[in-house]
């Protein structure tokens, strides 16, 4: 990914910021500029998400996509919010460990890095938050 | 609006082919279907190409201009050529477009094809091509692979449904007994429940056995006015719908996991626009990218109650002389999947059955057939009905 | 204007390697070498940890310990000998991170090991003057051992920040004062490009450690008028935990008065973030009224030292985030085949 295509989009990584649907009361993360609820009528602000979700359903990677090599096997998540949006993320644990419904907590690490050369990439994953589990 | 009829079709054999390139595939299919329908190429008033990647897989774009240029449609003729794109759906789509342009009366003999040359790059890049499908900043950037987004289908099906591993497998095993009886399959080889459960894993629960393979190969056909389609041969086969849906391109915004809405919605307008049901369909060609997509597919197109049809496949019953014959050329998973060709391959498989030219894998007394063409992990979806009276 | 520790966080990544399974690859004995250098195992980062994320865990532990409003943090400093980026700073990644951005100046430090608490003293000085309301000092590193070398038994992951504050009444130690000793001794380095460092075996104790940790603790003491039996705690820079032992004896503290902070036996040299995790630790049970002795050493060469007097404030904050100890408790731990992926030392092109 090109150096202002991921920085424009920084905040919304290293923060679960999102944003917020005043109109209809709906979070959105991945962030959404228009409500597809009230599409015109909607009006939306940035909203910062608290972190914690659950795991929705997930897989374990053993054949990694191009960059993640040195992390297979991965697991791979769809994770919903406390405040309600679903979207995909790393769960870092031992792939043993992940199970549909468990809760998982927000980290900072590494997404990725453009060779030795190029950016690296940094912004949130997710961990099981064994205090909750 | 005018019915509209398919007079010809062709399909490239599909694999690996290493001594052919992106434009000697898709001018065989243009060429065959032009033959097929017996039509002079320069009589068509337009074509539709369906191509997902040319720019990743062959880097090249422009592709409706190269293939009327390749195909002796562009000197002289000026025959407009567009290429459409939806991603693993683009095939489905050109054909809609195609269907459209006749339906309308803006064009009379119109081709729609598809064409996709993936062996050209390494299969990492490959991966990589198709995983531009998903949502690449917040799907892909997380590592996210299309068998992964599949995989995260499988496991909630399974979670919600009981689904077993047997099951996805039985569909794996079906496609490629199929597939042994298609001259252009990729995979002719027949396999067993534990061919799949012992074949390595991709991305859990999917086994390599569970994916469809990486294709090169083309497929076209020629559309004509239903009114004039006797002309040019005795066995039109009629386009009774065509129809697509959207649906969000991420898979975790999808309202649930393991329904492809946007499967079910243009399931339902094409049943709608032929006034038909699922029981009037004999077979059906359904986007099995993953053995999941197509449990997913008999359930989302009516064939079977949602969380059944890993039972169904395991019983039986979408096999050839089942209760609805699933995928008869072998699906994506057997026949081979090159992603832009893929939905025009189905409806020349559909084709062939319709007019009864399939050989050892002929349904019997085939009358109506259904084609279901997903683009991304269910982004888009087309479904298209034929029918051998019009 | 009296400055100090408003708040503090750790963060140690989870998995540890025995020395024992680094001695087997190299023929060495795990037995004399843990004895000798009183090191049994060290944090190994994951896969996708490095000093920008382990300052931004840090970071954002401090921020939470003491619910600080992240906007008040003028300046965030990260010190490191393993900065993910040659040029390009940490520290704005850490800025960005706990959204202090973008009112505030930020930048990187490196002295070897003590770059964490240079970055202490550049915070007093700012929050000291007024310049800046509040200043973040992180001390992080993801350090590098050559394959087979020494350093490779003890060179560890891990990260501290401190919030460094002017204002007393939310201070949970006032830092009475600092001082430093440095010359210019060449005991250990690693040049631009290289992946690990280079050092002078034996040189680095006697004219580097020693040398450096007296001169600073000595010429603290001396300058406030303090001796050891006047501190409650001594903390000093643990590149394990034999070098400590044996300066608090030279200087005349105590081992119980080393004991809290010296964390390098389960955990290993975190390098700029090894003082500070030790003055986290002992901050993580020091009762108000405690006085702490710290003294950090960096290579090429200097000692940073402090003197703490711990405030009524410390019982507000302490359980808010989590200690040291609880970083250090339920490790996971791995061979040297998954180390070596870890540490980078299998590439895959
Ligand atoms: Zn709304």
């Amino acid at each position: 990914m090109s150096v202002a295509r991921f920085w424009r989009k920084q905040i919304n990584r290293y923060n679960i910021v999102g944003t917020h649907c005043k109109t209809c009361d709906t979070h959105y993360y991945p962030p959404r500029n228009v409500c597809p609820k009230c599409r015109r009528d909607g009006d939306i602000e940035a909203y910062k998400f608290a972190g914690p979700g659950n795991v929705v359903t997930y897989t374990i990677i053993h054949t990694a996509a191009e960059g993640f090599e040195m992390q297979a096997p991965y697991a791979l998540a769809i994770i919903e919010l406390d405040e309600g949006p679903r979207f995909t993320s790393q769960v870092v644990c031992d792939p043993k460990e992940v199970s549909i419904g468990m809760r998982v907590k927000p980290v900072f690490r590494k997404l990725g890095e453009s060779g030795d050369k190029g950016m690296i990439y940094y912004g949130t994953k997710y961990v099981p938050d064994n205090d909750r589990n | 609006m005018r019915d509209v009829a398919i007079i010809g079709v062709k399909n490239t054999n599909f694999g690996e082919m290493w001594d052919r390139s992106f434009r000697d595939i898709v001018v065989e299919a243009g060429v065959g279907a032009i033959e097929d329908s017996g039509i002079s190429g320069e009589k068509l008033d337009g074509m539709y190409v369906g191509n997902m990647s040319g720019g990743q897989f062959v880097e090249q774009e422009h592709i409706g201009a190269l293939i009327a240029d390749y195909s002796g449609l562009s000197l002289d003729l000026h025959i407009p050529s567009t290429r459409v794109e939806a991603a693993c759906a683009s095939g489905g789509l050109a054909f809609r477009q195609a269907v459209m342009a006749v339906a309308s009366g803006h064009e009379d003999l119109v081709m729609a094809a598809g064409v996709e040359k993936m062996t050209d790059v390494s299969s990492t890049a490959a991966s990589a091509a198709l995983a531009a499908a998903a949502d690449r900043e917040w799907e892909g950037i997380m590592g996210a692979t299309f068998p992964g987004l599949y995989a995260m289908i499988a496991k909630m099906h399974m979670h919600q449904y009981g689904t077993t591993s047997e099951q996805l497998a039985a569909v794996a095993v079906k496609n490629h007994q199929n597939g042994s009886m298609n001259p252009i399959a990729q995979y002719k080889n027949r396999i067993t429940i534990d061919n799949v459960l012992n074949s390595i894993m991709v991305a859990d629960p999917l086994h390599i056995f569970d994916c469809s393979p990486i294709t090169d190969g083309a497929s076209a056909l020629v559309l004509a006015p239903a009114d004039i389609a006797h002309e040019y041969t005795d066995t039109p086969i009629y386009v009774k719908a065509t129809a697509q849906a959207s649906d969000t391109i991420a898979l975790h915004d999808r309202r649930d996991i393991t329904t492809l809405d946007a499967s079910v919605s243009a399931g339902k307008r094409a049943y709608e626009m032929a006034k038909m049901t699922p029981a009037d369909i004999d077979l059906v060609e359904v986007h099995d990218c993953f053995t999941i997509a197509e449990i997913c597919a008999i359930e989302d197109l009516g064939f079977v109650k949602k969380g059944l049809g890993g039972k169904m496949t395991e019983d039986g019953e979408t096999a050839i002389g089942g209760k609805i014959p699933v995928n008869t050329s072998g699906g994506l998973k057997s026949c081979g999947h090159p992603v832009g060709a893929t939905g025009i391959k189905q409806l020349v498989e559909v084709t062939q059955q319709l007019r009864g030219d399939s050989g050892p894998r002929q349904v019997d007394g085939a009358e109506v057939g259904m084609t279901h063409n997903v683009g991304g992990s269910g982004a888009t979806a087309v479904v298209n009905i034929l029918s051998r009276k019009r | 204007m009296s400055v100090g520790i408003v708040s503090y966080g750790a963060y140690i990544p989870k998995f540890r390697i025995k020395v024992e399974d680094i001695a087997r690859v190299w023929g060495d004995d795990a037995d004399i070498l843990s004895a000798g250098l009183m090191v049994y195992e060290k944090s190994v980062p994951d896969l996708d940890e490095d000093t920008a994320t382990i300052a931004v865990e840090a970071a954002r532990s401090a921020v939470s310990r003491h619910n600080i409003d992240a906007k008040r943090i003028g300046a965030v400093y990260t010190g490191s000998e393993s900065h993910p980026y040659a040029v390009k700073p940490t520290s704005t990644i850490v800025a960005e991170a706990i959204e202090a951005t973008p009112a505030l100046t930020a930048a990187d430090f490196e002295f070897a090991c003590k770059a964490g608490t240079a970055a202490m003293q550049a915070c007093m000085g700012l929050v000291g003057s007024g310049m800046v309301d509040l200043g973040m000092a992180i001390g992080a590193d993801v350090s590098q051992g050559a394959p087979g070398d020494a350093l490779e038994y003890t060179a560890a992951a891990g990260g501290v920040s401190f919030i460094i504050g002017n204002k007393e009444s939310e201070m949970i130690a006032v830092i009475e004062d600092t001082f430093s000793f440095t010359t210019d001794t060449p005991d250990f380095w690693r040049r631009e490009g290289m992946p690990y460092p280079e050092h002078g075996g034996r040189f680095t104790g006697e004219p580097g450690y020693f040398k450096h940790v007296t001169g600073a603790a000595n010429g603290l003491m001396e300058k406030m008028g303090t001796k050891p039996s006047d501190y409650d705690y001594a903390v000093f820079h643990q590149p394990n935990g034999k070098f400590p032992s044996r300066v608090a004896k030279m200087l005349g503290f105590t081992k119980e008065q080393i004991k809290p902070g010296l964390v390098v036996p389960w955990l290993g040299n975190t390098y700029s973030g090894s003082c500070m995790m030790g003055i986290a630790a002992t901050l993580d049970q020091a009762k108000p009224g405690d006085r702490i002795f710290a003294t950090a050493f960096g290579s090429g060469a200097g000692g940073d030292a402090f003197s703490f007097r711990v405030t009524d404030k410390i019982d507000e904050v302490r359980d808010a985030a989590p200690k040291v100890q609880e970083l250090l408790k339920d490790p996971v731990y791995m061979d040297y085949a998954m180390y070596a992926k870890h540490k980078g030392k299998i590439r895959l092109a």
